[in-house]
């Protein structure tokens, strides 16, 4: 992710400087098929998520069917075709997490959020993901709020927790 | 390549190096049970129905892609191959609409055929969450039910081999499913029609959108005049429905059973495959004459004019304007003979049986309505057509072999016969564009160079001091390599038949579903091709334009070929259409 970053130092902001970098990512990647999960991964980086558009210029240089990258994109769940909310929420559902009630927890928000895991608010406020194990059992259950580790949250926290991101 | 010697089940075999299991095992005549399994295009082995045991291995292995290696001890039905096979069958069936009483393939679905060989029937097993998916019934040929979806990606497999790819496998675990990108509806994207798909599934997922009803209501309907055409193909390969053996020719019976279910005229396609070829050697002179656009290729085949649209609209001017012969059936019975018999075309109600689905995609397509009503208003496949005979309660085996088609668009020539085979539509051509050019009859009908199951055929005659450059493709992944040398203008062809379906119509997407077993080990496309060259060899006309119905035709209606009148009634014009 660091390496994007870098490689599209200008903050791509405009279509052309978006596809520009997408251009780059493709060059790099030498448009071959195995290179193709690398490939979505940057473009993802890129454009914030994979829309439809991109996906159809994406086929359309490597010379793959349109049906066999939406099979990849849909079988990550790390892909997503819908664009990413101001603040991503992450609910770890590892073993340790899990036990201690992530999925209540998950739920809660869910439930407050009024969409399904994988979604974003219509206000584009969030967009909500589960993970595996984040290798911090300790802090059972755990969430990721743009990278921020919360620990030891319950489903009574998750209003709290909700209004801090606007 | 040196021999491998193993054994199977205890009984040693010799066979080439890089055989499979399965293949090894065929020689012993054992056939292991397979599902995912196509040959050449879905080698994937992902639905362990086929495994076997083999002696030092951990786990059982999947015999459709394992090869074979010296000295190698196979078991094909022990206890525990049995029970994996049984457990896969029970997962498969665990998620599966088990709803077989009425499902258009009950007694033809693989999957069925071996839960009863191996007894899986505890309904209480499957009990629990299923995903739902609703029909997908966009298009107007096929109907996809995902509920009845075993995942074996035979129908992904042909998508691909066509070079359409449309379809694919979405999400994954509990929630995979086959659809199209951002999952559209199969009419939303660039499906082509062929049907491929179909004839290549397993179970009940993928049918053709059943137009039977309309045709009983028609026929029940005292102010219809319904008449019926059957394509070339179709006598070849019903009696396979029926329990004949495959590439019998059942002409007689099928237009008893025709006649028994109720048409009133039952009239043959081939009259106007000879018709099409007239009017297309016209257009293939026309445009060596005149400087037109070459190659032509022809525009029997729907499907191949879909994908002509979608893939390559640049080259549509290539394509000969020729409506194809189901559509010149229909255009000359609602005009023609229409005035013949006195019939207001409006009441004429014309039926085809045809070994395609994407002909009812064509007769639907606008252009396609000399007469002022559509041509055609029913195209059933040869699958919907065993369906009313066995409605109908007609013993199609026990049916006398006399019938004969009806006069006037019922004697037809060899050349049409040979319309249902790749290399067929062009030999037909040439037998006619050959004498036009001589000016005088031509002993040699046979143009063997364009005949047989290649993918693409090329050859060049020599007709009247010119050399005729010709080529034939079938399967559009062929198609796809003629397109690109012509793009490139690498290719200096005159003419060009293309069929979308590999093999042509006689492995078109409408005719009878064969289980995959048969597809894999046994040439369907060569034996169904063979008796239409066989009907050919013994008509006493084999030359489209010496159909004395086709001259009646021009003589008393249309004029010449090409006139301004033929080009009302049996040409059409294409659209360019997008990709996605």
């Amino acid at each position: 992710m660091k390496e994007v970053r870098e490689c599209c130092c200008h903050h791509p902001e405009t279509k052309e400087e978006l596809y520009e970098a997408l251009n780059q990512v493709l060059d790099k990647y030498e448009r071959k098929e195995s290179n193709l999960i690398q490939i979505l991964h940057m473009t993802q980086a890129i454009f914030g998520y994979l829309p439809e558009d991109v996906l159809k210029y994406i086929a359309e240089e490597m010379d793959l069917p349109l049906s066999k990258i939406f099979g990849v994109v849909t079988f990550y769940s790390l892909f997503s075709t819908q664009p990413k909310g101001r603040h991503t929420i992450q609910v770890c559902m590892g073993t340790a997490c899990y036990v201690k009630g992530a999925d209540k927890v998950l739920n809660e928000i869910l439930d407050k959020l009024g969409i399904k895991l994988g979604e974003t608010t219509k206000d584009g406020r969030f967009s909500v993901q589960v993970m595996r194990c984040i290798g911090a059992c300790g802090l059972a259950p755990a969430i990721s709020i743009d990278g921020d580790i919360l620990k030891h949250v319950t489903v009574n926290m998750v209003d709290d927790i909700l209004k801090r991101y606007e | 390549m040196g021999n491998v010697n193993i054994k199977i089940n205890g009984t040693p075999v010799s066979v080439p190096e890089g055989t499979t299991i399965l293949e090894a095992a065929r020689k012993l005549g054992i056939e292991i049970p397979t599902l995912c399994f196509l040959k050449e295009i879905n080698e994937i082995g992902a639905c362990r129905i086929c495994v076997v045991e083999v002696k030092g291995a951990r786990n059982l292995v999947a015999s459709c892609v394992q090869k074979v290696t010296e000295g190698m001890e196979v078991f094909t039905h022990t206890p525990k191959v049995q029970k994996s096979r049984k457990l896969t069958l029970e997962l498969i069936l665990s998620t599966h609409d088990k709803q077989c009483l009425s499902c258009v393939r009950s007694g033809s679905c693989e999957l069925q055929m071996l839960c009863q060989e191996f007894g899986v029937d505890d309904e209480q097993y499957y009990e629990g969450h299923n995903p739902q998916y609703y029909n997908d019934d966009s298009t107007v040929h096929l109907v996809r039910d995902n509920n009845k979806c075993i995942l074996c990606r035979r129908c992904v497999a042909a998508c691909q081999a066509q070079n359409v790819n449309v379809i694919g496998t979405n999400s994954r675990g509990f929630n995979t499913h086959i659809g199209c990108a951002f999952e559209r509806d199969l009419g939303d994207v660039a499906c082509v029609s062929c049907g491929q798909c179909i004839v290549n599934c397993p179970t009940g997922a993928l049918t053709e959108k059943d137009d039977t009803e309309k045709v009983w209501e028609a026929l029940a309907d005292p102010t219809k005049h319904v008449i019926v055409h059957t394509a070339p193909s179709i006598r070849v390969t019903l009696g396979e429905s029926f329990g004949m053996k495959i590439g019998t020719n059942v002409k007689g019976k099928m237009i008893n059973a025709l006649r028994r279910i109720g048409f009133e005229k039952v009239f043959d396609t081939d009259v106007t495959a000879d018709l099409t070829i007239v009017e297309e050697a016209h257009e293939l002179l026309d445009r060596i004459n005149n400087g037109g656009k070459l190659p032509l290729i022809t525009s029997c085949s729907p499907g191949w004019i879909k994908f002509c649209e979608h893939f390559y609209p640049e080259l549509i001017p290539h394509l000969s304007t020729c409506k194809s012969p189901q559509q010149m059936f229909g255009a000359i019975a609602k005009t023609w003979y229409a005035q013949q018999e006195g019939i207001d075309p409006k009441d004429i109600f014309v039926v085809s049986i045809m070994p395609c689905t994407a002909k009812k995609f064509e007769a639907k397509r606008s252009g396609q309505a000399a007469s002022g009503y559509p041509d055609i208003d029913v195209a059933l496949t040869t699958r919907e057509l065993v369906r009313m005979i066995n409605r109908a309660s007609i013993r199609f085996k026990d049916l006398p072999d006399d019938g004969e088609f009806d006069n006037p668009i019922g004697l037809s020539t060899g050349a049409g016969a040979i319309f249902g085979a790749t290399g067929g539509v062009m030999e037909a051509a040439l037998r006619t564009a050959a004498e036009w050019l001589e000016g005088k009859p031509i002993e040699n009908v046979e143009y063997t160079e364009v005949r047989g199951i290649k993918g693409i055929k090329e050859a060049i005659y020599k007709i009247a001091g010119m050399e005729v450059k010709v080529a034939v493709a079938s399967g559009l992944k062929n198609a796809t390599i003629l397109m690109d040398k012509i793009k490139k203008g690498e290719a200096g062809y005159h003419f060009i038949e293309i069929m979308a379906c590999p093999g042509g119509c006689v492995n078109g997407g409408g005719q009878p579903v064969q289980h995959a077993v048969v597809r894999n080990f046994v040439d369907l496309v060569a034996r169904r091709a063979k008796a239409l060259y066989e009907e050919d060899r013994h008509l006493p006309l084999r030359k489209s334009h010496d159909n004395p119905a086709i001259k009646a035709l021009y003589d008393e209606f249309l004029g010449s070929p090409g006139s301004h009148k033929a080009h009302e009634i049996l040409h059409t014009h294409y659209v360019a259409r997008q990709i996605y």
